[in-house]
């Protein structure tokens, strides 16, 4: 027995057949916890999004989602992913997409209407250009919202908030204040491979022989307030 | 007429044009983002050549929390509580996919007690939900009673939710490997004396009152028809891709937990209309009022949760009496599990529809990536093309037809 996830028709073949119809248009195939993902070259994505939806024995006809992944450190740094689905053969399997900030992803509104807001919603969170969506406006965020939430580079808190003000009988935007410091709380086990010195963790960095021991602690004030 | 010739104040000399002649201007009235029909925040700006609507823009958002942004700074267990207020009509079946999506990066094996009890649960929350949507659709073409009907039957479920978890909308209640606590053995059989007696005699009455009605068909029947082929495009998933003919039901194509050991239909439309879409959701109810008498027919004795300590945290009462317990809820209420990288796309029948999540995880306690994938979403994405043509009364069938809930729409 496994984990109770949703069991769908078995992987065998997918890959090798996808192989053998998408050419040289796929760079890399993978499976892995049970999933199938191909990485497919950017410029010859929507040809091979219709062989995958029209070749017989693939038939992924729906375009069930579209998202955006940020990795800053890659070269090119944002990956679509696009998840299909076959209906008539039980199968699930993703598509990803490497680019970054100015490439363009060709969009497949054409193949499928359904693309059309979930490509907005990519380009809306972390700037995706898409070729070819006939309305590549933002989404989710406020009207007239500036930057990309979802990069990793976007600070949880962002940088306007938004309040009413009496004086001006309207909502105003400012600059974010914080009332207390953004805590982040890191619990990664200093024993298990964190990359960092802790704060106070001077044996971390080997010390020399004979250095001076750390100051010892200052003494904590007396219980009764120092009285007597 | 010569533009110098302006008309004199004064209706008698407003020149009379031949028929035919007038300029008809079209005609743009926002929808919304506060009407009572529009479900939520949803902002509809309708083009209007009279009272036909030509073009529909739905501008979504309004409710956009940043749920996804919020998930990356949380452990997994911490980020659990968010797909409670995503769909906050089924919470429990935003929860869900998520917990899946965890087990099955993890491997995790779930004990049968557990699965059942999701099962037992996921249904309760599809009632729930359709409670709710089938009311509120009946309210929005004109009838008000079945409404006050169903919301009966939505309290008895929110009463059942709390037993269970103790809230009564955002339950956090099934966890990775399981769910958080067992039920008392008097909730169960008042679940069962309820699926015999109350459920079936309220919700037969109130649905009584409309199937049949003729102005209820009338607003309803040959409104927003959608073929086979459209539903497939458009990515329509769970009540509207049935109501267009097509017997897709993740529970029996693609089974979780317990759902290939029950038995039930999947009701299917035969127009793609609004009228269809509201039939599917009634009968869907009877199918999931079937599984849950099953789930508690067949309820093994057993453990609710994995027994796994490096995931699922010990009792309280194990915790008080056992060190390496303690150290373990300790571990498990700070730093979380660690869950190995790697990438899954985990979807689920939610109530109004497939609800996925897209998790990426990089080896750490907190996701890299969590992509929820609405069900509401390409559904309102359909509008247009589903409005194109109707009247603007129309708009309140069609959109509750969608079952459509901001706060999963705009996450």
């Amino acid at each position: 027995m496994t984990s109770p996830h949703p069991r769908y028709a078995p992987n065998e073949g997918v890959i090798d057949l996808a192989r053998t119809v998408l050419g040289d248009r796929l760079i890399a195939a993978e499976e892995a916890v049970g999933e199938i993902a191909l990485t497919i070259e950017r410029t010859a994505l929507v040809e091979a999004m219709r062989l995958l939806r029209d070749t017989k024995g693939l038939e992924y006809q729906q375009l069930m989602e579209i998202a955006g992944v940020d990795w800053p450190e890659r070269e090119e740094r944002f990956e679509v992913v696009y998840c299909l689905l076959s209906v008539t053969r039980n199968h699930r399997l993703r598509v990803h997409v490497n680019t970054d900030e100015v490439k363009p992803v060709p969009s497949v509104t054409g193949l499928w209407p359904v693309a059309g807001w979930l490509e907005r919603e990519v380009y809306d969170m972390y700037g995706v250009l898409f070729e070819g969506n006939p309305d590549l406006r933002r989404i989710l965020t406020d009207y007239g919202f500036r930057g990309h939430p979802q990069r990793k580079d976007f600070p949880l808190t962002g940088f306007v908030e938004l309040r009413y003000s009496e004086e001006h009988k309207r909502v105003v935007y400012e600059p974010v204040r914080l009332a207390q410091d953004f805590r982040t709380f890191d619990f990664l086990s200093p024993w298990e491979g964190a990359e960092y010195i802790l704060p106070g963790d001077e044996k971390a960095r080997g010390e020399a022989p004979g250095a001076p021991t750390p100051a010892p602690a200052p003494t904590p004030p007396a219980a009764d307030g120092g009285k007597k | 007429m010569a533009a110098s010739e302006a008309p004199v104040a004064g209706l008698d000399q407003a020149p009379a044009a031949p028929a035919g002649e007038t300029e008809i201007q079209n005609y743009t009235i926002n929808f919304g983002p506060q009407h009572p029909a529009a479900h939520g925040v949803l902002r509809l700006v309708l083009e209007l050549d009279g009272e036909i609507v030509e073009r529909v823009d739905p501008h979504v958002g309004l409710l956009h929390r940043g749920t996804e942004k919020l998930i990356e700074y949380k452990t997994y267990l911490q980020a659990l509580p968010y797909f409670d207020r995503l769909d906050y009509c089924s919470p429990l079946g935003m929860e869900h996919s998520y917990v899946l999506a965890i087990e099955k990066l993890l491997g995790l094996e779930v004990p049968l007690r557990g699965q059942y009890l999701r099962v037992l649960f996921a249904e309760l929350t599809r009632i729930c939900n359709h409670m709710l949507n089938l009311g509120s659709h009946i309210m929005d073409v004109g009838a008000m009673t079945p409404n006050l009907w169903l919301f009966e039957i939505r309290e008895d479920c929110m009463n059942f939710f709390e037993r269970a978890s103790g809230a009564r909308m955002h339950a956090a209640w099934f966890r990775p490997g399981g769910v958080h606590q067992d039920v008392p053995l008097k909730l169960l059989t008042d679940i069962a004396d309820w699926l015999d007696n109350r459920l079936p005699r309220l919700f037969e009455d109130a649905i009584s009152l409309v199937a049949d009605n003729r102005i209820f068909k009338q607003r309803n029947v040959d409104i927003a028809v959608v073929s086979k082929e459209d539903a497939l495009a458009w990515g329509f998933s769970g009540p509207m891709i049935r109501a267009s003919g097509i017997p897709w039901d993740i529970r029996k194509a693609q089974p979780y937990d317990v759902y290939d050991r029950m038995e039930f239909d999947v009701p299917v439309g035969t127009r793609g209309d609004c009228y269809d879409r509201f039939m599917v959701r009634v009968e869907e109810v009877r199918q999931s009022a079937r599984i849950m008498k099953q789930c508690l027919a067949q309820l093994p004795e057993g453990p609710v949760a994995s027994l796994d300590r490096k995931v699922v945290p010990p009792k309280r009462g194990e915790m008080k009496q056992s060190m390496e317990a303690l150290i373990h809820h300790f571990k498990l209420y700070t730093e979380g599990f660690h869950v190995p990288a790697g990438s899954v796309y985990v979807a689920t029948e939610s109530p109004k529809g497939e609800f996925g999540v897209y998790l990426v995880a990089d080896g750490t306690n907190k996701p890299y990536r969590c992509k929820i994938r609405p069900t509401a979403f390409s559904h309102l994405q359909a509008m247009d093309f589903m409005m194109k043509g109707h009247m603007l009364a129309d708009t309140t069938a069609i959109l509750s037809a969608i079952d459509v809930v901001f706060g999963e729409c705009d996450r």
